[in-house]
């Protein structure tokens, strides 16, 4: 690695080296990377399984006890299957779409906060990082769905390109709401903010401390970021983008092997993304939900993936239960419901915390 | 050459380099790609420029939404391509015009430091590098800059409303849906319950 580096430094006269003392860096994105992708295989695994519960099935139970090496016998048959490219796609745009996908979903994790401090880069406008890189998760859909050159990927391609633009309006607005409260852009802030003030802090009886995060107080925007990630990450009952129903498999139809396995990836990956905004706007990140000693003894880092699961688990039964919604009626929730609430939420927030003088003042400015 | 000189060089020449394929590239759907391309490399340039709130909002607001919605409608535009090349030539002169009354104003711009130095320096304002970008802007977005924002936020909202007023055609005799009607019916306005005898029938 370093003699890799000393190359380059001298071919290009640029001190990789120099900063290649930060290679533990590398290490630690490595880590984050497998950690995660263990991660998804297993809540992949959990969706199904949920979705099968409530249907009063078994689910996945064949390979591995309880199935639970199914999501890895899945990927070995995604990879060695043919990868089929249509006569009449447009051949770079067809593979860079899945590639698109799963990268953007992947580079959204580099900001989360994971324990205190524990995020691959702490950086001060995170929050923005990650509204920025789940906005740019539609080009994958919309290219993929254009390149098949077929008809329904096409459907279901423009499908996404509204219904993701829509939904992001009213997800920047919550964001801002809790951004008021916070004062700070820094995802590491947001956490310590919500533990250090609140409802808890208010009663006086500090150590409980789920009172203080933010889900209770921005209740409503609590329900309107849940309702929104859904209908940004393209999950049932909002997934028009593929509705099997209508659309064979919308954007994804044309999709087999490889490809499919990045575009599959990428999708629950940044639904895992949306979860871990979820925990760290409203559900205080890593802490624990009672400051006391047997609940603080577990690791930040189990307490974030926990909550992370418990979002899922939403999302999974709203999967389960929830019958398809009709485009029209998800479009006019998103513009003639939810935006109108969050701008006025945004209005009151701003109202309460300039009377009252609430509000975090703990960040570096 | 230092490290954030190289990266300097690479998000110019890609910018550079896909922004003169947005006007050569033959399909208009890759040619929309290349200017989003574009717009990342200078968000990049932003970014290393320390302007990182802009840079994530040109990405937020540009990459994000604006371009979706315009590669949205170049993808259902049927265009034919031999009709695009006729024009070429006719409008060629009053391109070339538009570029190089644009290119003057940029040297102006840029040049302006060397012709008028006291004028140039008086609009800008130091750089207090213990504050952060966000709150830097917030600062002086609605301090010194309040109503100039304010107007800005007007004009759109003008071309908000006129762009609406403009599309909504209210056609009668259509059947819409009223949700608060749907949501607001009682079971005793739409049900009735029959008792029905066996074998008898209503």
């Amino acid at each position: 690695m370093d003699f890799l580096l000393a190359a380059l430094d001298y071919l290009l006269g640029i001190p990789f080296l120099g900063w290649g003392t930060q290679i533990g860096f590398v290490y630690k994105a490595l880590a984050l990377l497998v950690g995660l992708l263990i991660f998804t295989a297993f809540i992949l695994l959990g969706d199904r399984k949920v979705w099968a519960a409530v249907q009063l099935r078994r689910g996945p139970n064949v390979v591995g006890p309880f199935g639970l090496l199914q999501s890895f016998a899945d990927l070995l048959k995604f990879v060695f299957k043919e990868a089929i490219i249509p006569a009449g796609a447009d051949k770079v745009l067809f593979l860079l779409a899945p590639l698109i996908t799963a990268t953007l979903a992947l580079a959204g994790w580099a900001v989360v906060p994971v324990s205190d401090g524990w995020a691959m880069a702490n950086i001060n406008v995170g929050i923005l990082y990650l509204l920025a890189i789940s906005s740019l998760g539609v080009y994958g859909v919309i290219i993929g769905g254009w390149a098949s050159n077929s008809k329904y990927p096409f459907f279901g391609s423009i499908r996404a390109a509204a219904q993701m633009v829509s939904y992001e309006v009213s997800i920047g607005l919550v964001i801002i709401t809790v951004l008021l409260c916070v004062g700070s852009l820094n995802l590491n802030d947001i956490v310590i903010a919500q533990s250090e003030m609140g409802l808890a802090h208010a009663l006086g009886v500090p150590w409980l401390s789920f009172l203080n995060w933010f889900w209770l107080p921005l209740f409503p925007m609590f329900v309107v970021f849940y309702i929104s990630a859904l209908a940004e990450t393209n999950r049932p009952p909002f997934d028009f983008a593929e509705g099997e129903s209508e659309l064979v498999a919308g954007f994804m139809t044309e999709y087999s092997a490889t490809p499919y396995l990045l575009f599959m990836l990428g999708e629950y990956i940044s639904i895992l993304l949306m979860c871990a905004m979820t925990t760290i706007l409203f559900l205080g990140g890593w802490a624990a939900p009672i400051d006391l000693p047997p609940f603080t003894w577990i690791p930040g880092i189990i307490w974030f993936f926990i909550k992370v699961t418990l979002v899922f688990f939403m999302f999974a039964m709203a999967k389960a239960i929830v019958p398809r919604y009709r485009y029209d009626q998800l479009m006019r929730i998103g513009w003639k419901l939810f935006l109108p609430l969050s701008l006025i939420m945004v209005v009151i927030v701003a109202f309460v915390l300039q009377l009252t003088g609430w509000g975090w003042n703990g960040g570096v400015a | 050459m230092s490290l954030p000189l190289f990266f300097f060089y690479v998000f110019s020449a890609i910018a550079v380099a896909s922004a003169f394929m947005v006007i050569s590239a033959r399909n208009p759907v890759h040619a929309v790609l290349f200017l989003i391309l574009t717009f990342v490399n200078a968000a990049g340039l932003f970014m290393l420029a320390g302007a990182e709130f802009l840079a994530l909002l040109l990405i937020v607001v540009y990459v994000g939404a604006v371009a979706v919605l315009f590669l949205f409608v170049v993808m259902m535009l049927d265009v034919d391509f031999a009709e695009l090349k006729s024009g070429l030539l006719q409008y060629a002169p009053v391109g070339i015009l538009v570029g190089v009354v644009l290119l003057l104003e940029l040297l102006l711009v840029a040049g302006s430091a060397f012709i008028s130095p006291e004028i140039a320096g008086g609009a800008a304002l130091p750089i207090d590098n213990t504050i952060q970008n966000t709150r830097a802007l917030g600062q002086v977005l609605y301090t010194r800059y309040v109503f100039l924002f304010q107007g800005a936020a007007a004009v759109l909202l003008v071309a908000m409303i006129g762009a609406i007023v403009l599309t909504l055609r209210h056609r009668p005799g259509i059947k819409r849906q009223s949700t608060a009607e749907q949501i607001g019916r009682k079971a005793s306005e739409t049900l009735k319950v029959v008792k029905v005898k066996s074998g008898q029938g209503l």
